[in-house]
């Protein structure tokens, strides 16, 4: 492979796009979105388990390209755990990482293992498969409705 | 597989013309397989607009002075270029749009919207239509209470005519048909479609889009009422396209534009037409891109479109036989080179296009991944999206090969 492909498709990333982590529906989820890329059909589904501020279950469904599935992939795992600010915050980051220049240093503390998406920066028109969960993410936050109990 | 010795057109000489097939991308040379999208211009279509903007450019049908007549003379010569292209008996049957896209929207409002429609009227379309060849038509459901009903593909990606004869009824009043689909290439049968159109008095609107670039047309034999393609499928310019409509047709349509050229007289509050096909040219025309389209008309003119169909066959063939073959690949659309046009929709087990595309791109590749602007044709085979490659005149079997090695790097990446 060539190097900017090497980059792009590292170990990582087709592991998690081939056997996704948190890959499945919540049923009992506090809130969940959908997120949909008309451009290439890919469409995600985020469902969320809130405790208070805290995201303490996340997880996805759906269909897209190695890109968008390991990045929905790795941000489940990223997230779980984080409170909404945290996970915002996180965000941010991921998304100065795939959309700077190449070459520009990426900030692998706080990024963890979503460095490994940092080769998408090069291709600019599949920033928009990476960051497809991260949009849908914000939404499901964004969404959240009181659970009524039907007592 | 042996290649068979000599292709019928000269593709090193025509790839000699083309300036851009000289560059390469990211350090490989480039294979351009994506000419349904829009196809690469060669030199003389260049040149062509070149010239008309250093040497004669002036507003056209206006000027008194010699510039202006140039100018006239070049578009208007253009016009007669396409209508012997595509065997039209009068230039006057040539309306200049700017695309494909706004051809039918032309006929859309012109003829469905602001024409004799009436509520309860049927539009006829098919599934596997570009989106430009569905959407107008809601416009027109929606604001005029048409009802749309769809002809269903097979699953070998032919239209199934038995259905067509039962949506086929006194009450439709348009029949609207891809002569090509951009992502089966099936070619579909638009004469006999026409025929039976006409048999119930419904007019019939064909989008040649992806078929007048790539093989011969006479709209005499099709006898079609409407038919539009646009000029950068074809060698010529973006920003012109093409309206093909038969004299009863355009004088039955409303124009669209209001303004300068496409009037008689103006008075406050009123105006009067011009002729046909002047009435749809409202505005300053794209007078650079429709002489660049004539150019280009001249270039595949001479190379022949008997020619260019047989050499897309031969490519689509090889490529049928040796991409069609490569285990974990799914080819889309008919296998029988003679209903199928130059496209090659296709998917790889365990890779998603927009991977492909990447990949392929990186090899110097460019192909299309998506819907392909045909989401209804997606939702008909249920597939989410496709790769495409498609030929044209400065492609060959190497092309084909070069693909081939890429999809395997393809599936080593995602073994
Ligand atoms: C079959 C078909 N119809 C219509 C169009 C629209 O053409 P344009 O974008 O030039 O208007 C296309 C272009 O992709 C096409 O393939």
């Amino acid at each position: 492979m060539m190097a900017d492909l090497r980059e792009l498709y590292q170990e990582t990333i087709l592991d998690h796009s081939k056997r996704p982590r948190n890959f499945h529906e919540i049923p009992s989820a506090d809130a969940s979105a959908v997120g949909h890329n008309p451009l290439c059909g890919d469409r995600v589904t985020v469902f969320l388990r809130l405790s208070d501020d805290v995201l303490s279950d996340v997880a996805f469904v759906g269909q897209g390209c190695a890109i968008s599935k390991a990045s929905a992939s790795l941000m489940t795992d990223a997230v779980k755990g984080k409170t909404k600010a945290q996970a915002h915050e996180l965000f941010q980051k991921f998304h100065r990482m795939v959309t700077g220049r190449p070459g520009d240093p990426v900030d692998t503390p706080s990024l963890g293992k979503l460095a490994v998406l940092s080769g998408v920066c090069e291709f600019p028109v599949r920033v928009k498969c990476a960051s497809l969960p991260w949009h849908t993410l914000e939404a499901a936050i964004a969404a959240k409705k009181e659970i009524v109990s039907l007592e | 597989m042996a290649k068979p010795a000599k292709m019928l057109l000269n593709v090193p000489a025509i790839k000699a013309d083309f300036p851009i097939l000289q560059r390469k991308v990211r350090d490989r040379r480039l294979v351009y397989l994506d000419s349904a999208a829009t196809s690469q211009k060669p030199k003389q279509v260049i040149d062509a607009t070149t010239d008309f903007y250093s040497r004669y450019n002036a507003n056209v049908h206006r000027a008194i002075y010699e510039l202006g007549e140039e100018a006239t003379r070049e578009y208007e010569g253009a016009r007669e270029k396409v209508a012997a292209f595509i065997g039209a008996k009068s230039p006057n049957e040539i309306v200049f749009t700017k695309s494909t896209t706004e051809s039918l929207n032309l006929v859309a409002y012109g003829y469905g919207l602001k024409g004799k429609l009436q509520k309860g009227d049927e539009i006829l379309g098919t599934v596997m239509e570009h989106h430009s060849n569905h959407v107008p038509w809601h416009f027109v459901k929606d604001h005029k209470g048409a009802v749309l009903k769809y002809v269903d593909v097979s699953d070998d990606g032919t239209l199934k005519m038995e259905q067509y004869d039962e949506l086929l009824t006194k009450r439709t009043k348009i029949v609207t048909v891809a002569l090509c689909s951009n992502v089966l290439g099936t070619i579909n049968p638009v004469k006999e479609i026409a025929k039976r159109a006409h048999e119930v008095g419904a007019v019939c609107v064909v989008d040649a889009a992806q078929a007048a670039p790539h093989m011969p047309i006479d709209v005499q034999d099709l006898d079609a009422d409407f038919l539009a393609f646009s000029g950068h499928k074809m060698l010529g310019p973006t920003g012109i396209g093409i309206l093909h409509g038969k004299p009863e047709a355009l004088e039955a349509t409303e124009p669209l534009l209001g303004g300068g050229e496409m009037i008689r007289e103006v008075h406050l509050g009123r105006a009067s037409w011009n002729d046909v096909p002047y009435r749809f040219e409202g505005g300053t025309p794209n007078i650079a891109g429709a002489i660049g389209l004539g150019a280009a008309v001249d270039y595949l003119t001479n190379l022949g479109m008997e020619s260019v169909r047989a050499h897309e066959m031969e490519i689509t063939q090889y490529a049928l036989d040796k991409i069609g073959r490569i285990n974990g690949v799914t080819t889309y659309g008919p296998k029988d080179v003679k209903k199928k046009a130059g496209v090659l929709a296709f998917t790889i087990d365990n890779a998603h296009p927009h991977d492909v595309a990447s990949i392929l791109d990186v090899e110097g590749i460019c192909i299309r991944s998506g819907h392909h602007c045909a989401q209804p044709l997606m939702e008909r085979y249920d597939l989410p999206a496709t790769a495409r490659a498609s030929f044209y005149v400065y492609n060959d079997l190497e092309d084909v090969d070069v693909l081939a090695a890429g999809i395997k790097k393809v599936q080593e990446v995602f073994a």
